[in-house]
């Protein structure tokens, strides 16, 4: 099976943002990247999938060159190949025009199988594989768990809402979003982080791709979320606040 | 303007979070001009619930070969219908699971991109949505032509808002599509549920839910320690589950269990929607965390910043030294 993975860079969720002069997104400079954990677990899924049928993994992403190193990651990890589609105007791309790159890279290379993760942990739109699917005229399922090749196709286990699930058939080609837990997440070993020096990372151009970049929907503003509560905050040592919460809890909360 | 509004159901009702999407669809356009979508094999059951409320009118969209929820039969019987409804000029959805997997590609065959999640709708229209997992916000206007498609966050809106001022109800309308069984790629198995529940976090009075802050499977035991000097029950943001650490039933948010208990204890947990959705409801919330700028403190009563190897000890000590 030849398998896609689309993956996104995006900011460590430890790091701290800071809200850009412009107010138009966050300042980027000094700040620590990493792979985006839905994708991760996308990424987990083809390789589990290579190693039971055979077949290749290419990854896939989009960004300025410090992507580079969250594709490095995922070849370390396992991926045969890479393809990083350089763009440094993603953040004035909508959700339309980052699939249309993407779809113009995947396209050439026929794959069965093209694998997302659900949503990303910046923007959090939960809409680039399925606009894909859209796009490559694919069949596809969103939330999956885990995947299972049939003669037909797919057998996949689609996770509904409240401790629900659902298992879908449908053919391949096919585009699946990736829901986490559904693997346990590998480390890249040495071994690997050495031999991923020696695969191909092709580099396209995004104006190269012939994917124009008018947006329907536009992110004009970015701030610091509103309170929807005054949060009391305990300050001291450990030992202080700790009293003080028991306290508050006691008297004035009444719910101990 | 006008407004599509499509509803969502289980079990014969129409979900909760649809009627959220009204409260935000009414603050698109008057109630006359909102249009509530029904879509099934069997809907009139539905379209009777919905032509009480305060609406325009109901579509019905009904089609043998839409008896089960596919992402081909929506796109194709919604499309049809919005272009058959002249001149709408947005279109509604709840933010649910089932819209996730369809709305994006029905905006995309028409050319347009959906407002995913929002939780505000301001004049303009300007939708106001999340960023960086709750961190951020972010305020998002649609500039092309054609209608512009929204879906609206779980809990953002008010449900109760949205029943009809008059008594007799909205008109309805039924639809059909022109669906061929070929053109549904998709098989749907019926729903099933996960492993057994047996712990019923609902009625809990405390709980004290763990996140990522815990670093490690070994280090539950400090708040397994904390919970037991409670009195309450230990539940976890989704990636402790995800990790094999605490049992799927255990898990409070989106994917997992709703609860509203008098104390819930928060200990390294940011505060990302998908996990504030199954909590917020709390009665009195407590946060611990190490970062002052996390989502979390945004609905907390009560928050120590700091790091938690040292306050959740701290605080299981003096919640024994005060019995």
């Amino acid at each position: 099976m030849k398998i896609v993975v689309a993956i996104k860079q995006v900011p460590d969720r430890d790091a701290s943002v800071r809200i850009a002069p412009n107010a138009k997104w966050i300042e980027e400079r000094e700040l620590q990247w990493a792979m985006n954990e839905p994708d991760a677990y996308a990424l987990e899924e083809a390789l589990q999938l290579k190693e039971k049928y055979g077949g290749e993994v290419v990854v896939l992403s989009a960004g300025p060159e410090r992507v580079g190193s969250t594709i490095r990651e995922a070849l370390a990890k396992g991926a045969d190949r890479a393809i990083h589609v350089v763009c440094d105007d993603l953040n004035a791309r909508d959700a339309l025009g980052v699939a249309k790159l993407l779809a113009a890279a995947i396209k050439p290379e026929s794959p069965d199988l093209v694998l997302t993760g659900l949503q990303s942990e910046d923007l959090g739109l939960g809409q680039t594989g399925v606009i894909l699917a859209e796009l490559l005229a694919l069949p596809h399922a969103t939330l999956i768990l885990h995947v299972e090749k049939t003669d037909a196709g797919l057998k996949v286990k689609r996770e509904l809402e409240e401790g629900w699930f659902q298992e879908i058939e449908l053919p391949l080609p096919a585009v699946l979003t990736m829901q986490s837990g559904g693997n346990k997440l590998r480390y890249a070993t040495l071994m690997g982080i050495k031999k991923a020096k020696t695969k191909e990372l092709r580099a396209v151009n995004a104006a190269d791709l012939g994917a124009e970049n008018a947006p329907v929907v536009v992110l004009e503003q970015i701030a610091a979320p509103k309170k929807q509560k005054t949060t009391q905050i305990l300050s001291g040592s450990a030992k202080e606040a700790a009293a003080a919460l028991v306290e508050k809890l006691k008297t004035e909360a009444r719910v101990l | 303007m006008s407004v599509l509004l499509v509803l969502e159901e289980s079990g014969g009702k129409i979900k909760r979070a649809s009627w959220e999407a009204l409260a935000a669809a009414l603050k698109l356009g008057p109630a006359q001009d909102v249009t509530a979508v029904v879509i099934g094999a069997q809907t009139e059951a539905l379209a009777a619930e919905a032509a009480t409320r305060n609406i325009g009118k109901v579509a019905r969209v009904e089609h043998p070969l839409l008896a089960q929820y596919t992402a081909d039969g929506f796109c194709l019987a919604l499309q049809q219908l919005i272009q058959n409804q002249n001149g709408t000029k947005c279109v509604v959805f709840p933010h649910t699971y089932q819209v996730r997997d369809y709305a994006p590609a029905l905006a995309c065959r028409m050319g347009q991109v959906l407002i995913s999640d929002v939780i505000a709708v301001d004049d303009g229209p300007i939708f106001t949505r999340q960023l960086l997992q709750g961190r951020l916000t972010g305020t998002y206007r649609h500039s092309g032509n054609g209608p512009c498609f929204v879906s609206v966050q779980a809990g953002a809106f008010r449900a109760d808002t949205v029943q009809a001022p008059q008594q007799t109800p909205a008109p309805i309308e039924t639809f059909t599509p022109t669906i061929d069984p070929a053109q549904i790629r998709t098989k749907p198995g019926e729903p099933f549920r996960g492993e057994a529940q047996t712990v019923d976090l609902g009625s809990a009075q405390r709980i004290v839910g763990v996140g990522r802050g815990i670093k490690e499977v070994d280090n539950l035991k400090l708040v397994q320690a904390l919970a037991e000097a409670l009195g309450a029950e230990l539940a976890a943001s989704r990636p402790i589950c995800d990790n094999g650490w605490l049992p799927m039933e255990r898990q409070v948010g989106s994917s997992g269990q709703t609860v509203a208990p008098k104390l819930y204890l928060a200990v390294g947990i940011s505060g990302a929607i998908q996990h504030l959705v199954g909590m917020k409801g709390s009665q009195c919330i407590v946060a611990i965390n190490k970062d002052s700028d996390a989502p979390i403190f945004e609905v907390a009563d009560y928050g120590i910043v700091g790091d938690l190897f040292e306050v959740v000890p701290a605080l299981t000590e003096a919640l024994k030294a005060g019995k």
